[in-house]
């Protein structure tokens, strides 16, 4: 398998991202038309699907059933997002999506920074084990353990609870191990040591060094995080119901239930989908930059 | 360097919170996928043994999930992987506007699973739908998306594909950033073309990610979910197509469990799309030690 460690991150991921520290391809290695033309035609295939939902969710079904499906965003936007939010709850979906998703990126990144730290710069017995532990167990799927889970939830009578999705999201061997990596590479160990020899305790050590030095790498986590738990399906497809949904359940009510307008359809997932995508065309430098430091490396 | 500082208990939030809802329910599974359970009844477990395992042997619809499961993996993944290769490549030359390219690529990322199977039903809808209308332009006869058996697999895995090739693709690219660029330079000297440059330096650079890559979309595409249960919707989404041509695993899974109510054997689902996963990784594992071994032995 890979041996997987991040670089060292060049630049502060909320400064705007140069290209320094990276050798600047001097000779040939400039995109000629042919690269930009390739290039333009994978953008608009990447984002025809999105410019389609406008399209779509603000015509009426019959003129998207026409025979030449209407290429131009209509003017049934705001009739077809209001009788959306009839069929399925969708205000209050986005609520509660808003409350989840933040407080899953919250706490999996307060317990990951503190998890990380340990594992980067403290003595702990078994130090490998637990790393490998942590790899291992962000390759198994945890979701097939969802009936259990199921169960426990039932017998916390939390079925039906916007808690039961925030809960198991907590703890993230993924988070854990993006921010292990950081630490890694982001704080020297002399710097620990200096704050030991000053007599710092574990904990002031943690406030006054770790965290000032972690916090970029947290940031792009917690987007990270947010992002995919705002998306997350398939539990909460099993734990919630119609009363508390989040937006995914949301949109699957109105995918599977007795809305036949696909017009309507897609206005509630439009609904639903905005938020995220302009959060992150807004942060996409930094959410870009943070995968690509933190991608998996040779 | 580790200073010898207690650790652990900054790793206590991470453990506790991952045992009880990450570890135990995966876990607990096992022993629920020996038991007969209902839905409704969730702390009344059956102790039946291996009951659960035989009946998956003589059930035809297992089989048929987990043959849809292979072929749609193999439908999703190959293309994703080759177009991310390329897409990646194209993203190494130095560009004008680098990161709108990069953000705009990554896009599709950020959508969610259900909002993108929904505009992608939508696309793909029998009679007046974007992508036979399309068709028809270049003097086609439509395609019967739906309840064809490859067409309509072939439509869900180009839905997987559009959402991941992107994500792949920055995975690529940062590990195609850390290739010296003296490399490319000797051979520009040589009078390589970018093709061979392509194929000769970037491809073997970066091996170890394209197998870390295959083997993480393996195990995803194990657990394709959403994108068959909302392609169509309704009862006809749960059982995966009129003639369950795109039933996969989990959603067998989910039917069993959840529209069927037999949790026990649900469980015993989840525990065989377990066991395929452990033997991917196996696969994978073992295909990176050849291929250093081949390497060290060159």
């Amino acid at each position: 398998m890979t041996v997987t460690h991040l670089q060292r991150p060049s630049t502060v991921a909320g400064t705007p991202a140069k290209p320094t520290g990276r050798p600047r391809r001097t000779t040939g290695r400039h995109g000629g038309p042919m690269v930009y033309t390739l290039l333009t035609i994978t953008v608009v295939l990447s984002l025809f699907p999105l410019y389609w939902i406008f399209v779509a969710a603000s015509r009426t079904n019959a003129e998207l059933n026409s025979t030449t499906p209407p290429l131009f965003p209509g003017a049934r936007l705001f009739g077809n997002i209001q009788a959306a939010t009839e069929q399925a709850a969708i205000g209050r979906a986005l609520v509660i999506s808003l409350v989840v998703s933040l407080a899953v990126a919250l706490g999996a990144v307060v317990t990951s920074t503190l998890a990380g730290f340990a594992l980067s710069h403290l003595h702990i017995r078994g130090q490998r084990l637990w790393m490998a532990g942590i790899v291992a167990t962000m390759m198994v799927p945890l979701q097939l353990g969802v009936i259990p889970l199921f169960i426990v939830m039932a017998r916390l009578d939390l079925v039906g609870n916007p808690i039961a999705v925030i809960l198991p999201y907590l703890a993230s061997a993924f988070c854990v191990f993006f921010m292990r990596q950081y630490l890694v590479t982001a704080m020297p160990g002399e710097l620990l040591e200096a704050g030991r020899v000053d007599g710092a305790s574990t904990r002031r050590i943690f406030w006054s060094i770790v965290f000032p030095i972690a916090r970029p790498g947290m940031a792009v986590l917690a987007m990270l995080t947010f992002m995919t738990s705002w998306n997350e399906f398939f539990w909460p497809i099993v734990v919630l119901n119609g009363d508390n949904p989040t937006t995914q359940v949301a949109i699957s009510q109105l995918g599977q239930g007795y809305v036949h307008d696909q017009s309507v359809i897609l206005a509630g997932t439009l609904l639903c989908t905005v938020p995220v995508i302009v959060v992150f065309a807004a942060l996409g430098r930094q959410i870009v930059g943070g995968i690509l430091q933190g991608a998996v490396k040779s | 360097m580790f200073i010898r500082l207690r650790g652990t208990s900054y790793l206590w939030p991470f453990v506790l919170l991952f045992v009880i809802f990450g570890l135990f329910p995966l876990i607990y599974s096992g022993y629920v996928s020996l038991t007969s359970t209902n839905l409704y009844t969730p702390d009344q477990l059956t102790f039946v043994g291996g009951e659960n395992y035989s009946k998956i042997l003589q059930d035809d619809y297992f089989w048929n999930a987990l043959r849809n499961t292979l072929t749609l993996g193999f439908l999703a993944i190959v293309p994703q992987l080759f177009i991310a290769l390329g897409v990646a490549n194209l993203l190494n030359y130095t560009l004008k506007l680098s990161t709108f390219w990069r953000v705009a690529i990554f896009l599709p990322y950020a959508t969610s699973v259900a909002a993108s199977t929904l505009i992608f039903a939508q696309l793909y809808s029998k009679q007046y739908g974007f992508v036979n209308n399309l068709l028809g332009h270049i003097g086609l006869p439509p395609v019967d998306w739906q309840a064809g058996h490859w067409s309509s697999q072939i439509a869900i895995a180009s839905i997987v594909t559009w959402r991941w090739v992107g994500y792949n693709s920055l995975i690529y690219l940062a590990s195609m950033q850390s290739i010296s660029n003296d490399l490319y330079e000797a051979a520009e000297i040589d009078g390589a073309s970018r093709w061979r440059q392509f194929l000769t330096i970037t491809v073997p650079g970066i091996r170890p990610t394209i197998l870390f890559t295959a083997v993480v979309s393996t195990i995803g595409a194990m657990q394709l979910f959403v994108e068959p249960l909302l392609y169509e919707g309704g009862n006809t989404g749960v059982q995966g197509g009129v003639s369950r041509q795109y039933q996969t695993l989990t959603l067998y899974l989910y039917q069993q469990g959840f529209s069927f109510s037999h949790l026990g054997y649900a469980s015993a689902i989840a525990f065989s799309i377990l066991a395929l996963i452990v033997l991917a990784l196996a696969i994978g594992f073992g295909l990176a030690r050849a291929s250093r071994t081949v390497r060290g032995a060159a």
